[in-house]
């Protein structure tokens, strides 16, 4: 092929085009007016009504696939907690029914169950029948949020900053990112606590600052070219590379790392400077138009018939990415492309296991991996199935000792903003895994979401332990650098 | 008093003694509890309770007799006859919070645990002591020993090792008025008095509440062998199964799966079962070492003399215990091509099950509906599954004409409705014919002397006669848009 390489991506992002007077990112209009997910202006829509957004409407097979066994309920850590059904796959399916059949309302009882579930899709392993909980739970979010049911003025006002305002808007994210980050490298995070200051940001947010992760000094776009070539200059597969949003503020070497693997396996890297996010947040909170809206703007940002792969290296994202030809299916324009994406969307250890990436033949500097553990993020082995792959990278690297965590694919309590509005339930879990890591006697937690990374690592710190913790992809670009 | 203003004032007084986190009542949480593992069949309860010790399940049967309010007993809910569905109105007891192993005796060869431990927790913990707990039904990850014992459960090793009754010694049961008491002991003999344990095993939850159970171990055999064994006709695999017992081997396992089976099975578990037979046998040796080779190699002898296409050794115990593994997940895989799977459960004696297997072929076809055949051979306890669609209630129907032929057959050459699964609200209307009248009167009587009030999963197993206890078997709605309740539980 003898593409210019720079035409496989767009270099800024398309918009949708039903919303050509949207301002500039950085000037945030009043909440209530701002546009959703199809460029529509109202209340509380999510703009067109698609059959799998409402319970009601949802093809009805989905739900009738569980025959409730009963095999998902000793995976579930929220009935493993509780023993009460309600907070059981087979309970929460069965209410979702209730609300199917017309038999139930979607009450605020129902709702907060729906936030009760850490989305953490253990059950769908467990499952033989087959159940699709992931599409069932979104859409019984979607419902609770579309009945209103959970409306608080302070909730709304987060959700609406979160959601719609900041993860909608990558420049917006960086800009904010950045302050943060003077923020904490002043100094003045320690005088604002000091001071008590953060009390005046509300319990939840006050609750949250303490867990607001270090900022890196650069984001994806400062470290990584718009496109690069391997050092030889044979290119063997042209790929895109997902920068994320958390992943890009604050592990942006982490992004630096997946290109450096690639490079060092022929990849050619398409690496597009700003990106939208991926929509996951969305599409797990409740709020599927915006997943709609935000997954054309990155189908808008790759051209993925030119490409051989879209890579990812957050499981919460990956796992996401992947539906976006379930997720368009009725989008007349967008549907093609997006069934094309979701085929060739991997998670980069997948990727790198397909393509039989080479074994690094030195050790990493200045890691401890002789006595390392593996963590497995929930939308990695659950929400994808990756078990073996990021298992079959660690052990390609020279000096690593890989000691298994019993329980590894336990949820770690992170669970997206789970942490954040579920605090009681994330701290149990989280007591849970670093037991077990503790028991490993690592040194090293390889994990490959950067929700469990943060997780881990305040759960670690907070407890005053000295932990490293490493994506499984750095581990490998570490060790090829120091070939 | 109304069995609705019995049931409040039953709440009422539920509340002075158990926490609001141990007794609940909202409406999304009984629609959680509305249901077990049958399908189509749901009952609103008014509340569930969550007692942890035998004292407080105690309480809870002493007012509800006094209040005469009915109670159904629950410990994962997985029951395939509606056991554990409640009656519109009753109180919930879900054992699922006593869930301690109270003591493992290795010297007496004992494990005593509370009834909500899961199966798989026993078998865990006792083989970490080099024992061995046998009976592991296809459940056993979810199902506890309350409800094991409270249905009489198999498994995959009953041919050698028999079910959870021949593992039962001892009960601790409450009764509907509170009162509480032992029966058994650690001893292998004991005759004193009548064997009151054994009427509570296979009493699905209508004669007291099963507090403790004392159960026997043995010592882990040493060894194990695993055979899979693939067929061009079904008939054939039947007739391995029977020539293998003819020739004085007890395989631990003789299990059975159709095309059907191994097809979703296999979509499930991806463990490479051949797509392209009509039928496949697991089989198992365990035991000493050289008699496992034995039997392992003069099992694969029968199974190619009778027509096997090739068979199979698991290669290590990993391999072989995937193959169990996928085995078990055979009920709800065949959801895979169905939205509803009707499970029945109809044992025949051994030397007829090749006979019973055509016949359940045939009566599928008669009816035009899909049917998926697996089961555990060795025990004569197939299992057909019917694949259907709940919304369609004229498929149901012929489904429920079909079982009712296959049930009248399994009856007619010596066998029984139901092997391991109870009968429940489910079959109820076919005991008398299977039992006759007698044994039903006399079942009825039992159940008057331990529980006058009838107070305990009234309407399970037979129709409750007790005053005010008649109507309650009824539902308040079934699970599936469009069908009635009289759709799905034959009427008698
Ligand atoms: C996929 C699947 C596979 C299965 N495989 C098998 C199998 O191979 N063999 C087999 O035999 N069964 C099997 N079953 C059926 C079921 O798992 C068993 O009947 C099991 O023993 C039920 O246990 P449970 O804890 O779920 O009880 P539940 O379903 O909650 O209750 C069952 C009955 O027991 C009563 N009960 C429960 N606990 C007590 C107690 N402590 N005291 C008094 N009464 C009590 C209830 O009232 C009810 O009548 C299977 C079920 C499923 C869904
Ligand atoms: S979700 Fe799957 S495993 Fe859980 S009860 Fe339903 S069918 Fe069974
Ligand atoms: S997603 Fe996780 S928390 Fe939610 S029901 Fe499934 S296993 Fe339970």
């Amino acid at each position: 092929m003898s593409l210019p390489s720079d035409a496989l991506t767009n270099p800024v992002p398309a918009r949708p085009t039903a919303n050509p007077g949207n301002p500039p990112a950085e000037f945030l209009p009043p909440f209530n007016t701002l546009p959703d997910a199809d460029g529509h202006v109202h209340g509380h829509g999510d703009g067109g009504s698609h059959g799998h957004d409402s319970l009601r409407t949802l093809d009805y097979a989905v739900i009738q696939q569980c025959m409730h066994c009963g095999f998902c309920l000793p995976t579930c850590p929220t009935y493993d907690a509780t023993k009460k059904e309600r907070n059981s796959p087979r309970g929460r399916i069965a209410l979702m029914r209730a609300i199917a059949d017309g038999q139930m309302d979607a009450t605020k009882t129902f709702a907060e169950e729906m936030y009760f579930c850490l989305g953490c899709l253990a059950c769908t392993t467990a499952c033989p029948a087959g159940v699709d909980y992931a599409q069932l739970f979104e859409t019984a979010r979607a419902t609770a949020e579309h009945a209103g049911v959970l409306q608080s003025p302070s909730r709304d006002w987060t959700r609406r900053l979160l959601l719609k305002g900041l993860f909608t808007r990558p420049r917006l994210l960086r800009a904010l990112g950045r302050m943060l980050r003077i923020y904490q490298a002043s100094g003045a995070q320690w005088l604002v606590r000091k001071l008590g200051l953060t009390k005046l940001l509300g319990s939840r947010l006050a609750k949250l600052e303490p867990q607001t992760p270090q900022v890196r000094a650069q984001f994806s776009h400062q470290l990584i070219q718009p496109v690069e070539k391997p050092a030889d200059d044979q290119v063997k597969y042209r790929v895109g590379l997902l920068t994320g949003c958390v992943q890009d503020l604050v592990f942006s070497d982490i992004n630096r790392d997946t290109a450096d693997a690639l490079l060092a396996n022929g990849c050619e890297v398409h690496t597009p400077p700003v990106q939208a996010c991926c929509g996951s947040l969305h599409g797990h909170n409740g709020e599927p138009g915006t997943a709609r809206m935000l997954a054309r703007r990155l189908l808008d940002t790759f051209d993925v018939f030119k490409l051989d792969a879209i890579i990812t290296n957050a499981a919460g994202c990956g796992s996401h990415l992947k539906t976006y030809n379930r997720l368009l299916a009725d989008d007349k324009q967008y549907a093609e492309r997006a069934a094309e994406w979701s085929r060739k969307c991997k998670d980069i250890n997948e990727f790198l296991v397909e393509i039989h990436f080479r074994a690094p033949t030195a050790a990493p500097a200045g890691i401890p991996v002789d006595q390392l553990t593996y963590h497995e993020a929930c939308h990695l082995c659950h929400g994808q199935k990756i078990t073996a792959q990021p298992r079959k990278i660690l052990k390609s690297i020279p000096g690593l000792k890989l000691t298994e965590l019993s329980e590894s694919t336990w949820c770690c309590g992170s669970a997206g903003i789970y942490n954040i509005v579920q605090p009681e339930m994330s701290q149990q879990l989280l007591e849970r895994k670093l037991k077990h890591i503790d028991k490993t006697g690592a040194r090293t937690v390889a994990t490959a979401n950067p929700g469990c990374h943060l997780q881990i690592a305040n759960g670690a710190a907070a407890r005053g332990k000295a932990l490293h913790i490493a994506h499984p992809v750095s581990l490998l670009a570490a060790a090829y650098r120091a070939e | 008093m109304s069995q609705a203003a019995a049931a409040t004032d039953l709440i009422a007084a539920l509340q002075r003694h158990f926490p609001a986190d141990a007794l609940i009542t909202k409406p999304e949480d009984m629609t959680a509890y509305s249901y077990d593992g049958t399908p189509m069949l749901k009952g609103m309860p008014s509340a569930v309770v969550f007692p942890t010790t035998t004292e407080e399940v105690a309480t809870v049967l002493r007012l509800a007799t006094e209040s005469g309010t009915s109670v159904s007993t629950r410990g994962s809910g997985t029951g395939l006859s509606a056991g554990s569905i409640p009656n519109a109105g009753d109180i919930v007891l879900c054992l699922a919070r006593m869930n301690q192993i109270l003591e493992l005796d290795t010297a007496n060869l004992t494990i005593l645990v509370e009834p909500g431990v899961i199966n798989a927790n026993v078998a865990a913990a006792v083989e970490a002591e080099g024992l061995f707990y046998p009976p592991d039904p296809g459940s056993m990850r979810v199902s506890t020993i309350g409800g094991n014992v409270a249905e009489n459960s198999g498994g995959l090793r009953g041919l050698k090792y028999g079910i959870t009754r021949d593992y039962v010694m001892g009960l601790e049961v409450v009764l509907p008025t509170g009162e509480t008491f032992f029966t058994g002991t650690k001893c292998v003999k004991d005759v004193a008095g009548y064997s009151l344990k054994d009427l509570f095993v296979g009493s699905e939850g209508t004669l007291g509440v099963v507090t403790k159970i004392l159960l026997k171990l043995l010592p882990k055999p040493a060894a194990r062998k695993t055979l899979l064994a693939i067929y061009e006709k079904m008939d054939e695999a039947a007739a391995t199964v029977s020539a293998i017992i003819a020739n004085k081997i007890i395989p631990c396992t003789a299990e059975f799966m159709d095309r059907t089976t191994i097809k979703c099975v296999e979509d499930y578990a991806h463990i490479g079962l051949p797509l392209d037979c009509d039928a496949v046998l697991i089989l198992e040796s365990d035991g000493h070492p050289a008699a496992v080779d034995d039997e392992a190699q003069k099992m694969e002898a029968l199974c190619k003399q009778h027509g096997a296409r090739s068979v199979k050794l698991a290669a290590d115990l990993e391999e072989a215990t995937k193959l169990m593994t996928a085995r078990r997940m055979a009920i709800p895989a065949m959801a895979r091509v169905a939205p509803t799977t009707i499970l029945e459960d109809a044992t025949v004696p051994r030397s007829r099950l090749a006979e019973m297997v055509r016949f359940v072929q045939k009566t599928a076809e008669k009816y035009n509906i899909q049917v998926g055949t697996f089961g555990h051979f060795g025990d004569g306890n197939l299992h057909p599954l019917f694949l259907a669609n709940e919304l369609k209630p004229d498929e149901i129907h012929r489904v429920h004409e079909a079982v009712g032929e296959i049930f009248d057959h399994a009856v007619k050459i010596g066998g029984t409705i139901s092997g391991e699964h109870g009968i429940g609200l489910t079959k109820k209307a076919y005991l008398p014919g299977a039992i006759g009248e007698l044994n039903v009167r006399v079942l009825k009587e039992l159940k008057r002397v331990f529980d006058p009030k009838g107070i305990l999963n009234p309407g399970k197993i037979f129709e409750a006669d007790q005053p005010g206890m008649e109507g309650t078997a009824t539902f308040t709605h079934t699970i599936t848009r469009g069908i009635t309740p009289e759709h799905l539980i034959p009427q008698t």
